[in-house]
């Protein structure tokens, strides 16, 4: 087990050495830095010695290793648009993402896990296809495009609800958050519900297969043949054996609900990291952008070596070590 | 559409494989619907210039004096626009039928290309094994453990905008999925007797490979490739509504409906709204057909 997750920590601090050194590849070396550094009406001294100042006279693999040296001690440089630390900047809009995507995730699992139960557990009857039929559609639907319909029928039609923003915050152990007001909340649902449709349909097919599976297993019906009363059944012998694979998703999707809330506040100007990655891109803004992936990529590969780790402790029938095709 | 049940495996047999394929596919009426309705829009699509009633790109067409006119409303040459007009005077059909044409485009060049290169990766990760297969198959893992949105997002940022960066970002995103599938089905066909068949016979390896390897991988791969279609052009859209997709001189449906976004808010919803509608048929007509022929291309569920 030690040895397991030692090696998995290796491979992790691997992955983030190559994806450290794939951005910066892309990001400094093949866009030319010196054209956006520094400023176009300076002359030819002026810029030798700023090239010499931010080091770019140095070979490529100089340049990478020290800029893997201030990467070390959280100096990921500073913004050309907001001239504070860029790392500094996605801290401070760490929050609200997070806010948000934990919301998005506690929807999913609230809402996914009863749906998905009820519908393994009627899978011919009509309340059981048409929960199916819905799960379709969160799979289909562009999740921008859902958020544009919930902002027309909620602000623009009916009035109930903001479209943009995070409202009032309120300050809890030095971290701004919204939930703890009723103006907050009313900000809050609309984006959280958006971003957590897709994660919702996931965890309805995901119960669902299980339950289904679980059902038909010898220990289901050997408790069903003891009496046990059907609450019993489903609630510990088939729920329990199904939460596995379910913590698993929860957990691996987690991080790919902080992706996709780039998506989602964008399209309502929520103040988190992902707004701030697209509003980086398109003004050229590079060492936000290094700072954002570095810091996205730190996360997942963090997430994938947690479950893997609570996986093969929670389910010892699993052998970690073979990978599958 | 299908031959009578009861004299099942011979009859079955005497069909052509496209034949049963196509029996067994038109068998559910919600596939054939959405099969229906893809090949209308491919139809509009490829037929945009042909049928849509004003060219909205070209400007002598167009007139400001129509612009954000809601649907139905009488243009000031005579015509009527179904679907309303955008804030430059466009007619919203004609726009949406030309944005069908460029979505689909890149949604089906990013599929072919991801398609090939997937495809050579996961046969020579299968056939030849060794390093070949590590190396390919611990790059797809990595890959496939980060959201897709995430690597296109670090792609463009990387490579700068444009379609061919779009289609390169869609290629680089999908490659994995049918490597993974085509090593799976292909490590498993390796081992079948016709496979060591062919080897006694002392055929080259590439005619094992593409004659007698490569078909018997492709009804997984046809599933995962279809499915692959609809994803692409979701996120082709989702990437050009965040203004990082495809330039304004082609506007697909995502920059449609990004177009629309700001007249949302004062009510004027249908310049965002029936974009919405088409990428949405689209989408999922696309993926009644995957779940159909994932069905019926499923050899365990074959009667």
């Amino acid at each position: 087990m030690s040895v397991y997750v030692v090696r998995r920590g290796l491979q992790s601090v691997v992955v983030l050495f190559a994806m450290s050194l794939i951005v910066f590849l892309g990001v400094y070396a093949i866009g030319n830095p010196i054209d956006i550094l520094i400023n176009p009406q300076a002359d030819q001294i002026d810029r030798e010695r700023a090239i010499a100042a931010l080091g770019l006279d140095k070979p490529l693999w100089e340049q990478y290793v020290v800029f893997l040296k201030s990467a070390a001690t959280g100096d990921l440089g500073h913004s050309f648009v907001h001239s504070t630390p860029a790392l500094r900047l996605i801290v401070e809009k760490m929050p609200a993402t997070m806010e948000l995507a934990i919301a998005a995730m506690l929807i999913a699992v609230v809402l996914g896990i009863p749906l998905g139960l009820w519908a393994g557990l009627r899978p011919h009857a009509f309340s059981g296809r048409a929960i199916m039929a819905g799960s379709i559609l969160g799979f289909s639907l562009p999740t921008f495009w859902v958020g544009l319909m919930l902002i027309m029928v909620f602000s623009v039609m009916l009035g109930w609800l903001p479209s943009n923003g995070r409202g009032p915050t309120v300050e809890i152990l030095g971290v701004d958050v919204s939930f703890l007001s009723l103006e907050g909340w009313r900000h809050l649902v609309m984006p959280a519900t958006n971003l957590a449709l897709f994660k919702l349909a996931l965890l309805i097919r995901l119960t669902r297969a299980g339950t289904r599976e679980a059902l038909m297993q010898d220990y289901v019906k050997f408790a069903r043949a003891k009496g046990l009363s059907n609450a019993r059944v489903i609630g510990v012998h088939v729920l329990r054996n199904i939460l596995i694979p379910i913590v698993t998703v929860i957990g691996l999707e987690f991080g790919s609900v902080i992706a996709f809330a780039i998506v989602t506040e964008s399209v309502f100007a929520w103040p988190g990291m992902g707004k701030l990655l697209i509003d980086s891109i398109n003004l050229l803004d590079r060492p936000v952008i290094v700072a954002y992936l570095l810091v996205i990529v730190a996360i997942f590969i963090a997430i994938n070596l947690a479950v893997d780790v609570l996986y093969s402790a929670l389910d010892p029938r699993v052998r970690l070590s073979d990978s599958k095709g | 559409m299908n031959a009578d049940p009861a004299p099942a495996p011979a009859s079955r047999a005497a069909q052509s494989p496209l034949r049963r394929v196509a029996g067994d596919f038109f068998a559910n009426p919600v596939a054939a619907f959405g099969f229906g309705l893809l090949c209308t829009l491919v139809v509009f699509a490829v037929f945009a210039p042909a049928i849509s009633p004003q060219n909205p790109y070209d400007l002598a067409q167009i007139d400001v004096m129509d612009s954000r006119l809601p649907p139905g409303a009488a243009s000031a040459s005579g015509g009527t626009f179904w679907l309303g007009t955008d804030d430059q005077g466009r007619d919203m059909l004609s726009a949406i039928f030309y944005g069908l044409r460029i979505s689909l485009a890149v949604g089906a060049a990013s599929t072919v290309l991801a398609l090939a290169i997937g495809l050579a990766a996961g046969l020579a990760a299968a056939y030849l094994g060794g390093r070949v297969e590590t190396v390919v198959m611990r790059i797809v893992d990595i890959q496939l453990s980060f959201p897709a949105i995430l690597i296109a997002l670090i792609l463009i940022a990387v490579l700068g905008q444009g379609t061919g960066k779009v289609i390169a970002a869609l290629v680089t995103i999908q490659w994995a999925y049918y490597a993974r599938t085509v090593r799976g089905a292909a490590l498993v066909e390796k081992r079948k007797e016709y496979v060591e068949a062919a080897r006694c016979l002392a055929l080259s390896p590439a005619r094992i490979v593409f004659r007698h390897l490569l078909p018997n991988c492709l009804p997984p791969l046809i599933v995962v490739a279809t499915v692959q279609v609809a994803a692409a052009i979701a996120l082709e859209a989702t990437l050009s509504f965040l203004g990082l997709g495809l330039p304004i001189t082609e506007p697909s449906l995502g920059l449609l409906i990004a177009n629309g976004y700001q007249y949302l808010l004062s009510g004027k919803y249908w310049i965002s709204f029936f974009p919405g509608i088409a990428l949405l048929l689209t989408i999922v007509s696309i993926n009644l057909v995957a779940d159909q022929l994932r069905d019926v291309l499923n050899p365990r569920l074959q009667r």
